[in-house]
C-alpha cells in the first residue's frame, strides 16, 4: 500500500512538484498544521512578513521580476482579509499568485467560529478562481489546478481555502505530471488571415504607432525580443503603458515615452493623430484613453491580446487578434519577412512626414521642469538616481502617486521585468513589500523602491522583514510631506482646497531606519544628492533614503480626466502651456 | 456631482438597450451560481430573471438561463466575461426577438372566490392551456406557461377574479428544430 500523507504534507508535496522555492506568509491558528510540516521540506523557504498584505505584494514583486507564480500562505479570518488588497492588485495587473489560506475546521464553517470568515466569498471577485477544499481527496488536484489557472492565459491570482481538519486528514499522493496540452496554444485563436490583414494595414499606413502594454512583459522575455525586432523592422514609433515599460528600450529613438494621463506630449499626440494603432497586450484603460469618445478618432485599431474579453471592452477595434503576444509577434515577423522583406526601406518615405510631426511634438520637451539650486526637484532626484544606477541592471518598484509617475517618466528601462508598479488598482504601500519579493528572487541585484512618504508608511513594517533576511533593498523616498497627487488634484481641480492631504507629524525617517536596524540617509540639497545616492548604493544593507524634495512640485504633462489626448496641460516651463493650463482647468 | 471639475468623465450617451437571453452551462459545484450572479452585479449588468437547475445528473452540469438587458457592447462583454469563469462550459446568447428560439416562463396563480369567479379565471387562461393543480370549494391553483408579457397580462386580468398569490419562474429557453447549441 502506498504511503499516506496528511493534507499539510500534500500542500508541500504539490509545491515541490510545482518547483516553488519561496513562499511568503504569516502563521496563525488555522494554518498551524501546515507550518508544522514546513521544516520537513527543505527546498521550500518561507519568508515571514509582518502583515499579510505585505506577503501578497512581496509575492507580486517576486512573480513580476521572475516570471514565476508568487505563493502566499496565510491563516483564516484576518489573515485572509488582509491579503485581499494584494489579490485585487494582482487581479488588476494580471500577476500570477497562488494564495493558500487556512480555514476553521469543516464542522465549524458557518458557525461564526473564532477567526472564521467567508474567504472564498470575499475573494471571489478578486481572483481568477478560488476553491474551498472540503475533501482531502480533492486537495492535490485542486492545488495543481490552481497553479495552472494562475499561470495560463491572462495570468492572475487564485486562492485555495483549506479547513484545518483537512490539513490533518490523510490520503495518497500521486506525483504530478504536467499536462502538455496547455503549452499556450489553447489561448491562441487567430489565423494567418488576421496576420496578413495586419501586415496589409501596416504597409498602407502613413501614420502608424505601436501601443504596447503589460501583456508583452507577461508573455515572457522572448516577447520583448520579438517586439524589438518588429519595431526595428517596421521603423514605426512606439509608446508604452505604465505596465509595459521595459519591453522596449526606454532610450531608443523610436520610443516616444509613456502615454496616458501623465504620458509625454509626443506619445499622446501621436496616439490622437495616428492612422493605424497597433495595441499589443494593453487594455485601453481609462488612464490611457482619456475621453473615450474623442480617443484617436481617425485611426484603424488593431488589438492583440490573450484575453478575449479585453477586445471591444472599452474601445471598438477594426482587427482583433486573440492570442499570446509572443506567438502573434512571431507569426507577424515571419510573414513580414516572407512578404515584405524590404518593408523598412519602402516604408521610410511613407512615414517620413509622420516622423517630422513627432519630432515637432518632441521638441516641446514635455518632461522638462524648472530646475532649482536650493531645493531638490523630485524629477531631478529620479534623473540622478537613473544616471547613477543605469549600468547596474536595477530592479525598480514604486508606491503610488506623483513619485510613481516621475519614476515612469524619468527612469529609462531597457529590459522587461525590471519595473514593478501597481497600475490597475493603484495600491499605496505596494512598493516596499514588492521590493522584498524582488530581492528574494534576485538576491544579488540592486532593488530600489521609489517611494512617497505617505505611501511608504502604509506598509513600512516590512522593513523588519528586509532586515531579518538581509535583503539590501533601497527605499528611496521622495519626501514632500504631502500626498502629492492628491495635493496636485486639489490645486488644479478643487480650488486649492488642500483637504487632509498634508501629513503633519511625519516620523524622522533616518531615526526610523535606525530603529529597524537598517541604514538611514537624508539628502536635503541638490548639491549633496549625488554623494548621498552613491552612499546608498555602496551600502550592502537595507536603506531608507529620505530625499527632501520641493513640496509643491506638480507632475506634468497631464491630461485632465475626461479630456482627449490632444488637450494636455503642460508644465510651467512651457510659456504657452500656462495659457493652455488656464483654459484646460476651466474645461475639466 | 453636477459641476465637479475633477470628474473622471460623464457618460451622456443614451444607447438602445436590447433584451437578451443568456444560457450558461456550468459545473454544478458549490458557489457556481454566486460566481455567475456576482459577475453580473460586480460589473453592473442587469438580471431581469434567472432560472437554474441541474440538467445532467451524471456529469453534474447545471443550466443557467439569465434574461438581461444591455447595449450590444455590454451583452458582448457579458458573454466574454462568463466564458472566462473556470466552471463555465459554454455560453449561448439569444435575442428575445429571435424566432428560432422558444422562451417560456411558468406561473402559478392562486384564485380565491366563489365558483363562478373560479370558472371565469380558468376561462381567461384558456389560451395558455392552463392546468388546474389544486381545487377546493373556494380556491383554485392554476398553472400556465407562457411568455413574460403574457404572464404579466394574465396577472392583471386575474385580479378581478380573486387572484391572491402569484409565483413565477424565470425564463427558460431552447432552440427550435433538430439542432442543439454547441
Amino acid at each position: 500500500m502506498s504511503k499516506l500523507y496528511s493534507g499539510a504534507e500534500i500542500v508541500f508535496k504539490c509545491m515541490e512538484d510545482q518547483n516553488v522555492d519561496h513562499i511568503f506568509g504569516y502563521p496563525g491558528g488555522a494554518v498551524l498544521p501546515i507550518y508544522d510540516e514546513l521544516q520537513n521540506f527543505k527546498s521550500i523557504k518561507h519568508i515571514l512578513v509582518r502583515h499579510e498584505q505585505g506577503a501578497g505584494h512581496a509575492a507580486e514583486g517576486y512573480a513580476r521580476s521572475s516570471g514565476k507564480p508568487g505563493v502566499i500562505l496565510v491563516t483564516s479570518g484576518p489573515g485572509a482579509t488582509n491579503v485581499v488588497t494584494a489579490l485585487t492588485d494582482a487581479y488588476m495587473d494580471s500577476i500570477p499568485l497562488v494564495c493558500i489560506s487556512g480555514q476553521v475546521p469543516t464542522h465549524l464553517i458557518g458557525t461564526d467560529a473564532f477567526q472564521e470568515c467567508d474567504t472564498t466569498g470575499i475573494t471571489r471577485p478578486c481572483t481568477k478562481h478560488n476553491w474551498l477544499v472540503k475533501d482531502i481527496k480533492d486537495l492535490a488536484y485542486t492545488i495543481h489546478k490552481a497553479f495552472e489557472v494562475a499561470t495560463t492565459g491572462r495570468p492572475g491570482p487564485v486562492l485555495i481555502d483549506i479547513p484545518k481538519d483537512i490539513q490533518f486528514k490523510k490520503t495518497k499522493y500521486k506525483k504530478y505530471k504536467k499536462e502538455n496540452k496547455l503549452n499556450g496554444n489553447s489561448h491562441n485563436h487567430f489565423n494567418q488571415n488576421s496576420i496578413d490583414e495586419l501586415i496589409d494595414l501596416m504597409s498602407k499606413s502613413a501614420k502608424p504607432i505601436f501601443y504596447t502594454g503589460g501583456g508583452v512583459i507577461n508573455s515572457g522575455p522572448k516577447a520583448s525580443e520579438l517586439l524589438r525586432e518588429l519595431v526595428y523592422a517596421t521603423g514605426f514609433p512606439i509608446t508604452s503603458t505604465l505596465q509595459g515599460l521595459g519591453s522596449f528600450p526606454g532610450d531608443d529613438s523610436q520610443f516616444l515615452g509613456m502615454l496616458g494621463m501623465h504620458g509625454t506630449y509626443e506619445a499622446n499626440n501621436a496616439m490622437h493623430d495616428c492612422d493605424l494603432m497597433i495595441n499589443i497586450g494593453a487594455r485601453f484603460d481609462d488612464r490611457i484613453t482619456g475621453a473615450i469618445d474623442e480617443f484617436s478618432p481617425k485611426s484603424k485599431k488593431v488589438h492583440i491580446d490573450i484575453d478575449p474579453s479585453s477586445i471591444n471592452k472599452n474601445v471598438n477595434v477594426d482587427l482583433a487578434i486573440v492570442g499570446d503576444v509572443k506567438t502573434v509577434l512571431s507569426s507577424t515577423l515571419k510573414s513580414l519577412k516572407k512578404k515584405k522583406s524590404k518593408f523598412l526601406k519602402s516604408n521610410k518615405q511613407q512615414t517620413s512626414k509622420w516622423w517630422e510631426k513627432i519630432q515637432k511634438w518632441r521638441s516641446v520637451k514635455s518632461l522638462d521642469y524648472i530646475g532649482s539650486e536650493e531645493s531638490i526637484k523630485p524629477q531631478y532626484a529620479i534623473e540622478r538616481l537613473y544616471e547613477l544606477t543605469k549600468d547596474k541592471d536595477a530592479y525598480i518598484t514604486t508606491e503610488v502617486g506623483q513619485h510613481q509617475m516621475w519614476a515612469a517618466q524619468h527612469y529609462k528601462f531597457n529590459k522587461p521585468n525590471r519595473w514593478m508598479t501597481s497600475g490597475g488598482l493603484g495600491t499605496m504601500g505596494y512598493g516596499l513589500p514588492a521590493a522584498v519579493g524582488v530581492q528574494i528572487a534576485h538576491p544579488k541585484k540592486l532593488v530600489i523602491d521609489i517611494a512617497g512618504e505617505a505611501s511608504v508608511l502604509m506598509t513600512l513594517q516590512e522593513m523588519s522583514t528586509a532586515v531579518q533576511y538581509n535583503l539590501p533593498i533601497k527605499i528611496f523616498i521622495l519626501n514632500n510631506q504631502y500626498m502629492g497627487m492628491v495635493r496636485q488634484w486639489q490645486e488644479l481641480l478643487h480650488d486649492k482646497n488642500y483637504s487632509e492631504s498634508y501629513t503633519a507629524a511625519l516620523p524622522d525617517f533616518v531615526k526610523l531606519a535606525e530603529a529597524y536596524n537598517c541604514v538611514g540617509i537624508r539628502a536635503k540639497t541638490p548639491e549633496e544628492l549625488d554623494d548621498k545616492i552613491i552612499e546608498m548604493l555602496n551600502t550592502d544593507r537595507p536603506v531608507i533614503f529620505d530625499c527632501m524634495v520641493d513640496k509643491v512640485e506638480n507632475c506634468f504633462p497631464m491630461i485632465p480626466s475626461g479630456k482627449p489626448h490632444n488637450q494636455m496641460i503642460l508644465g510651467p516651463k512651457d510659456k504657452e502651456s500656462n495659457k493652455i493650463s488656464g483654459k484646460g482647468k476651466s474645461l475639466v | 456631482m453636477p459641476n465637479s471639475k475633477s470628474a473622471y468623465s460623464f457618460s451622456n450617451k443614451k444607447e438602445k438597450l436590447d433584451t437578451h437571453i443568456i444560457v450558461v452551462w456550468v459545473d454544478n459545484e458549490t458557489g457556481v451560481l454566486a460566481r455567475v450572479v456576482g459577475l453580473f452585479s460586480g460589473r453592473g449588468y442587469n438580471i431581469e430573471s434567472l432560472a437554474v437547475a441541474q440538467v445532467d445528473e451524471k456529469l453534474k452540469i447545471s443550466r443557467i438561463t439569465i434574461v438581461t438587458t444591455g447595449t450590444p457592447q455590454v451583452v458582448n462583454q457579458i458573454k466574454l466575461q462568463l466564458r472566462k469563469l473556470v466552471p463555465v462550459h459554454k455560453v449561448a446568447d439569444f435575442k428575445r426577438e429571435d424566432k428560432s428560439v422558444i422562451f417560456k416562463e411558468m406561473a402559478l396563480f392562486k384564485i380565491v372566490g366563489p365558483n363562478n369567479k373560479l370558472k371565469d379565471a380558468m376561462k381567461a387562461c384558456k389560451k395558455y392551456d392552463p392546468v388546474l393543480l389544486d381545487k377546493t370549494k373556494k380556491s383554485n391553483v392554476i398553472q400556465i406557461t407562457a411568455l413574460r408579457r403574457e404572464i404579466d397580462k394574465m396577472s392583471n386580468i386575474l385580479k378581478k377574479f380573486g387572484l391572491v398569490s402569484v409565483s413565477r419562474t424565470g425564463a427558460v429557453a431552447m432552440t427550435r428544430g433538430a439542432d442543439i447549441f454547441k
